[in-house]
């Protein structure tokens, strides 16, 4: 049995009277690749925060690594990479200067960071780019030095909130693919929070399905469909659908 | 070709520590820097690189040299008084009056150069999607605030004693006498309280920056408080003072009390309390701030006050400088604290 690297357990969010997480328990394995899924506001991105420390849960607890990240966030941060959705960069600096930046915060020194960064940018296809300044990237080569950021700190777990919008279809491809590779090499954990259920049902060993604030259903995608159609017949899209059709029915 | 280093590079640093060997062990390169002075380094070139701050800093050099300059202009017709005290100081407060002179400079673009350094310096990050994956990194939340206050404190400080000391050195070419001790402590203190003054403006900005998600809200809103102050405060309290005005015969104390009430009002305006500190420091010949009555001019003798008299007489200007920064800052921080950072 694989250990569990991330518990959450009766993790609420309250904003005000608005519920935005609600009490969800989860567990995922190490070396999982891991698929959120959900419409927006359902509470992903919340639930992402609550485990980083990013926000304090009203209610319950996070353990990522065994740490809680509500007391001990620096911890959990050192542990856990986390790609943004719509990621930032400095613009005036090019890629490698941020990716050095980021692996300084964390505490690696300047010539190893630079090794690091270069390694890192000839993977994710920016080798030849990388005396560009990032403001002259386009959206999925951000994407993908956004996954070079997550990597540099060598990180348990990588959180990773719609990494492939942006990118073209073969870019994608390549992503999903080194997300995969990544797993296979370094038993990295990964969490894939995404509207394209393709790519989710292409990488993601379980998937959690967020709907208003809980999560309604978590399992292989085989698991999901012969609990829910009595065959295994079904993708990712039936599941999904299914359950918005009856969310939906269910609050009319 | 370096597939070793790539099957290598998820190694987790603690394996190279034990190494323990590697040639460039010790090398300034091969330092692990802590994080807070790895931010603060990168604010600094990030202020040192941005067009706003070489436009601050090309404008307050040039009114720099141009107070420079009418001063010296003017010490070649005041020759004969080579042998007064504290001749020495002139050259930060003379002017023939068709530019005003050095501090005076000071005190109206030093609150614009705090606020430009600092108008975006945390809604920027917001708005760049860059905060969130910085507060992602092993770092305390404080140390994104902090580091910047820290880095733009820097860089105003290496610009104000840079400024200072050239200006020094060019007096001691053009005039050829050297500054007493004295002299000299009386420029060190007034780097001093010029840089607590455009910290004063730089902590304002941060609080607007955090206030306000847009820079170019933050940026007006700082310098329509930097108009107000420097332009519209002085004129309401005249009025004010002209309405409020003892009428008939008045004693002396009377007056003397009206005045410094007067003044206490004035005083509200930071740019008063940096002015007044630095005739003060600047003009050893100023005994006093205030009005006095006769009685209590009486016995005194005109000379120039020693440094410590001086400072002992602007120490409440002083603090009420650095109690309002250090109140700004606070506020912003707190805010900053207290905010919850979703990502774009």
């Amino acid at each position: 049995m694989a250990e569990t690297i991330i518990e959450l357990v009766n993790l609420t969010k309250k904003y005000r009277s608005f519920t935005a997480v609600d009490h969800i328990n989860l567990r995922v394995e190490k070396g999982e690749i891991f698929g959120f899924l959900g419409p927006n506001g359902a509470g992903k991105s919340t639930t992402i925060l609550m485990m980083l420390g990013l926000t304090e849960p009203t209610e319950g607890q996070a353990k990522v690594c065994g740490i809680d990240p509500a007391r001990n966030p620096i911890e959990v941060k050192r542990k856990v990479g986390y790609l943004p959705e719509d990621v930032g960069f400095y613009d005036d600096r090019t890629g490698l200067e941020n990716l050095v930046y980021t692996a300084m915060l964390n505490r690696i020194s300047k010539a190893e960071a630079i090794e690091k960064a270069k390694i890192l940018l000839q993977r994710v296809g920016l080798g030849d780019v990388n005396g560009k300044k990032t403001g002259e990237y386009s959206k999925g080569m951000r994407q993908r030095l956004g996954l070079a950021d997550v990597l540099i700190k060598s990180p348990q777990v990588s959180i990773l909130d719609e990494p492939t919008s942006g990118i073209d279809p073969q870019g994608v491809r390549a992503f999903l693919d080194l997300i995969v590779e990544l797993r296979n090499e370094h038993g990295l954990t990964v969490l894939f929070s995404s509207h394209n259920l393709h790519q989710v049902e292409q990488v993601c060993d379980r998937v959690g399905i967020f709907v208003q604030g809980k999560i309604c259903a978590v399992g292989t995608i085989p698991d999901l469909s012969r609990q829910l159609f009595g065959d295994t017949d079904h993708g990712l899209e039936d599941i999904y659908n299914s359950f918005f059709e009856k969310g939906g029915a269910q609050h009319e | 070709m370096n597939e070793n280093l790539q099957k290598n590079f998820f190694k987790r640093r603690q394996t190279r520590n034990i190494e323990g060997e590697d040639p460039s062990i010790g090398s300034k390169e091969n330092k692990v820097m802590h994080p807070f002075w790895v931010m603060v380094s990168k604010e600094i070139s990030d202020q040192v690189r941005s067009w706003r701050f070489i436009i601050m800093a090309a404008l307050i050099a040039l009114t720099c040299l141009g107070s420079l300059y009418t001063a010296l202009a003017q010490f070649s017709k005041h020759s004969g008084s080579a042998e007064d005290a504290f001749f020495f100081l002139n050259l930060f407060t003379l002017s023939d009056g068709t530019l005003p002179p050095f501090t005076v400079f000071i005190s109206f673009l030093g609150p614009l150069l705090g606020i430009s350094l600092g108008f975006d310096a945390i809604n920027s990050e917001q708005n760049r999607g860059t905060l969130s994956r910085l507060l992602s990194q092993p770092i305390y939340r404080d140390y994104v605030i902090n580091s910047k206050f820290v880095a733009d404190l820097i860089v105003i400080s290496t610009l104000f004693v840079a400024l200072g000391l050239l200006v020094l050195g060019s007096g001691l070419i053009a005039l050829g006498i050297p500054p007493t001790a004295d002299e000299l402590a009386r420029l060190i203190s007034f780097i001093l309280i010029s840089i607590i003054y455009v910290a004063f403006w730089l902590n304002l900005s941060i609080l607007f920056s955090v206030a306000f998600h847009q820079a170019a809200t933050s940026a007006l809103s700082g310098i329509a408080i930097w108009l107000f102050f420097s332009i519209f405060y002085n004129i309401i309290v005249d009025l004010l003072a002209k309405a409020i005005a003892p009428k008939g015969m008045l004693t002396e104390g009377q007056i003397v009390e009206f005045q410094n009430f007067v003044l206490g009002l004035m005083r509200f305006n930071p740019s008063q309390l940096f002015s007044e500190a630095t005739i003060t420091l600047l003009m050893p010949s100023v005994r006093s701030l205030g009005a006095l009555t006769m009685q209590q001019l009486e016995g005194a003798l005109p000379t120039p006050l020693p440094i410590g008299q001086s400072l002992l007489m602007v120490w409440p200007q002083v603090t009420g400088l650095i109690a309002g920064s250090i109140l700004l800052f606070g506020l912003g921080y707190y805010l900053f604290m207290r905010r919850e950072i979703r990502p774009r």
